[in-house]
Order: structure tokens, then sequence, then C-alpha cells
């Protein structure tokens, strides 16, 4: 009894450090992009392009593939269920609002946190046990500007890129499967999702989004700077980079759901 | 008047709540080349990454290049750190650069030279190692005594004042280690650098020391010359030497100690 009152206790100690360690990151990363100058310590851009092209273009061919299985999916739930109040033709807004500020945040947050989390815990962790962080330290180079702050960047950028094509996508995959029993054609039918949808919806994905990017990165990147236990240490960290980042991720999605959605 | 590039002073640190280095004092003169000897555990890592800034001591000094590591300030230290180059024991090459690369890095990091410029100073550096020619591989194309020298390549791509070797012949074949013991007193000799190599290789040690620090249960037991740690009176000196096991007193209740506790660390 007393060994699992001190396991839990060891453990909340262990995640609030990790919290602090991430918050930590976060603000380092901030201080390096403004005043690395100041210390020679530069943040390459081609080092962000790189990672822009990594974890944003490289990841184009799954997340749209995915967000237009989404958007079939969505499709056939919602004519299906529609069906029973005679309400089929609101399919179309009910998509177009659901995948633009929901679906495809969420969709494409988990498919990158798996993607590119696990390889910056991966990469970072790796690096850890061979040394090389101590390297860079040692060098003089400050291993959050040159690790981290790349990585947060990219996935700033790339993520909000990447919920645009994907919203594009999933409509253009209901449409594909609904455009038969509402009896439009293709064009009608895109046209009137981008006549339905506001600015603020797309605006939601885009800020849950961002914040998604962030969540991943520094997930992926406490849990490689922390790697302890050699190889299998690694694989571990990959595993709880992923895991934490997608439960940060769906508890992030519900708290901004329900302010975004607010009436102001 | 000699001029001193590490001054160590009264060194104490913790690993937890484990004491590592107990009161170490160390100078270092320009020129030297300073051989760090103790079995494992004795401290001499510990000691390395002090004297680099990389942690904080629990008390006492450390002064390097006339800085006081603890007064300097952030790019202060940076720039200290331009000064000096480390060659680790596992080489700590960038896995995802080739080895060129890795010997540019620092050079483009740090310099505002232009592309060519810090291809020839590379490939100028891998000449020196002895690996011309070896720019384009991987480091993991590399045997354990190229990476050593490799490693030893980037550490002098910025022509640092200080050079510091964690373990270069640890793992090596004999006639490996005594080219990477010949690449050191070479680098000496021509650039005239000073260099702090910690080792537990005795023909080594031997070889290249101008001056040898004994260090033992985080206490510095002897500072001499090669002749004079040889000729050391000192037990544990002695035993290091004719490579004789440590032979402690056992404190009964300690070792009971040690068995039963559930939670026991040592202090």
């Amino acid at each position: 009894m007393k060994s699992t009152i001190e396991n839990i206790g060891s453990s909340i100690i262990v995640a609030i450090e990790r919290l602090g360690f991430a918050i930590r990151l976060f603000l380092d990363s901030f201080y390096w992009l403004f005043f690395g100058r100041k210390h020679k310590q530069y943040l390459r851009l081609s080092q962000v392009f790189e990672q822009v092209r990594v974890i944003g273009f490289d990841a184009l061919p799954i997340v749209m593939a995915l967000a237009f299985v989404v958007g079939v999916m969505l499709s056939i739930q919602l004519l299906y269920a529609f069906a029973d109040f005679g309400a089929e033709s609101q399919v179309l807004v009910a998509i177009a609002k659901s995948v633009t500020r929901e679906f495809s945040p969420l969709i494409i947050g988990i498919i990158i946190a798996g993607r590119s989390g696990a390889a910056l815990a991966a990469k970072i962790g790796s690096q850890m046990i061979s040394q090389e962080i101590d390297a860079l330290r040692v060098m003089g180079v400050v291993p959050v500007r040159y690790l981290v702050l790349p990585a947060l960047l990219g996935l700033i950028i790339s993520m909000p890129l990447l919920i645009l094509c994907a919203d594009f996508m999933a409509i253009l995959g209901g449409a594909v499967f609904s455009i038969e029993s509402l009896d439009m054609s293709l064009f009608a039918y895109l046209k009137e999702s981008f006549d339905v949808l506001e600015v603020n919806d797309i605006y939601q994905g885009l800020v849950k989004s961002v914040v998604f990017g962030i969540i991943i990165a520094l997930v992926g990147a406490t849990t490689g700077f922390n790697v302890t236990g050699g190889a299998e240490g690694v694989g571990r960290a990959t595993t709880t980079a992923v895991v934490a980042s997608i439960a940060a991720i769906v508890v992030a999605d519900m708290i901004f759901s329900y302010f975004l959605t607010q009436e102001v | 008047m000699t001029k001193y590039l590490i001054q160590v002073d009264k060194l104490v640190t913790h690993y937890g709540k484990r004491k590592i280095l107990d009161g170490v004092d160390l100078k270092i003169a320009e020129g030297e080349i300073r051989v760090i000897m103790g079995g494992s555990g004795s401290g001499k890592s510990t000691l390395l990454w002090h004297i680099l800034g990389l942690h904080e001591a629990t008390s006492g000094s450390i002064n390097v290049l006339g800085k006081d590591l603890s007064q300097l300030k952030l790019n202060e230290k940076h720039k200290l750190l331009r000064n000096i180059g480390v060659s680790f024991q596992s080489g700590a090459l960038f896995s995802s650069m080739t080895v060129g690369e890795n010997i540019a890095f620092p050079l483009k990091e740090f310099t505002n030279l232009d592309e060519k410029t810090i291809r020839i100073i590379s490939r100028m550096k891998l000449e020196v190692v002895n690996l011309g020619g070896f720019q384009k591989l991987m480091p993991s194309q590399l045997s354990g005594g190229m990476t050593k020298r490799a490693a030893l390549a980037r550490a002098i791509a910025m022509d640092p004042k200080l050079l510091f070797f964690d373990e270069p012949s640890a793992g090596l074949d004999p006639v490996v280690a005594s080219e990477i013991d010949d690449l050191i007193l070479k680098l000496r000799d021509a650039m005239g650098m000073t260099m702090v190599v910690v080792t537990h290789e005795l023909d080594s040690a031997f070889k290249i020391a101008d001056k040898i620090t004994v260090l033992d249960k985080g206490k510095n037991l002897l500072t001499g010359t090669v002749e004079e740690v040889k000729n050391s009176k000192i037990k544990r000196v002695q035993d290091l030497l004719e490579r004789r096991a440590r032979h402690d007193t056992v404190d009964p209740e300690e070792y009971l100690k040690r068995l039963t506790q559930e939670n026991y660390t040592i202090s």
C-alpha cells in the first residue's frame, strides 16, 4: 500500500517536472529566436525550411488521403443519421463545419504526432545517448536553439498549411459520397460548402492546429531530452512522446473548442 | 612566471546526494600535457565536465583561460567554449552528418568564412589526423580508431587553446592507441595546445604526460612528473600502477546495511 502511494507520488512529481521542462523549452526557444543574434546563436532559415519540408510537405500525401477518407466517413454517418429526420440536405453544412472546426485539426494533429513528434523524440533521445548533445554544448551551441527551435517553428508553420489542405480534401471526400443522395453536382456542392463556411470556422481550426503543433514539438523534445537507459530508453521515449502528445492534443482540443465556440 | 590555463581550487561536487569530488586542487600550465589518472568512479570525467562549466559545483572555484567560471555570463561562457576543444570517449560525432560536415560544423556555426574556405580548413584538419580523403564517409562507417581521430579533428577545428580528451585510447588495439598518443604529442608540438587527457591506460599516460594527476575517491592523491608517479610510495598509486585490486577494509555494519536496506543509496 505504502509503495503504491509512493509510486503515485513520484509519478506526479515526474509529470510536474516534465511539464515545467516543456514550458522552459518553449520560453527558451523564443528567447533564442529573438535574442540569439546577441549571443551569436543564429537560427538558420535553411533548417526551418528543411523542417517544413519534412513535417509538412512530406506528410502531405498521407494527410490528404486520410482527410478524404474522413470526409467520406462523415458523409456516410451523417446521411444515415439525418435520414431519420429527412434532413439530408443539412449533411453539407454539418460536414463543412465539423471538418474545419474539429476533424481536420484533430486527425492531422494525431497523424503528425505519430510522424514528427515520434521522430523528434527519437532523434533527440538517441543524440542524448550518443553524447551528441554534450558535444553541442561543449562547442558552445545551445541545443534548444539548434534542435528544438527549428522543429517548433517547422510545426507552427506546417500545421496550418496542412489543415487547409485537409479541410479541402475532407469536404471533397464528403462531396464525392453525398452528391448522389443530394442530387447535386460536385461543383455546386463545393461552392455551397464554401458559402456556408464562415471565417471563424476556418480560423478555429487554424488556431487549434498551431497549438497542436506546439504541443507535438514540446512533448517530443521533452521526452527526447529525458531519455535514460540506452536504446530501449529511446524506444520508450518515442512511445511516450506519441501517447502523451495525442492525449495532450485531445484535451487541448476540448478546451479550445469550449472557448472558441463561446459567443462573443 | 608560469601562466596557468586551468586553476581548480578546492572543488567539491555532488551527483544527487553522492559526493563525487572532495576538495580537488589542480593547476595546469600553458603548453602542458596533463594526464588525469584514476580508477573507474574516481571522478575523472566529472572533473572534466566541471572544468568545461557544464555542471554546477557545490563549492570551490574553477578558473579556465583566466576566467572564473562562476562569474561568467552565458555568452561569455559560449565564447570561452569556442577556445576549448573536446574529444569524447565515444567520439560523439553527429551521426546524421558526414565526417567532413562534422568537422565543418563548428566553423559554420561560429565563423563567417565562406563554404570553400570551410571545406579546405576541414580537409586540412582531417589531414592532420591522417584521415585525408575520408570526408564523405558517415561516422557509422568508421572504425573505432578512425572515429577517435575524426572526433579529434572536429575538436581542433576552431584551433582551440585548450584540448580535452576523454579516454583517447580506451577500447583500441595497442598499435592504434599508440598512434593516437603520437598524434597528441604532434598536435601539442605543432600547435602549442595545452591538453588535459583523462585516461587509465598506463602506457599511454607515461608516454604523453608532462605531469600526471592521480585522482582517487574524489581526492587529488598526487600530482607529479612521470618519474615521481612511478616512484611514489603511496599505496593507492602503487596499486594503480601494478594493477592490484583494491582491498578496502569492509565495515560489517555498512555491509549489512547495503545488503538489507530497501532504499539504500551510497552516500
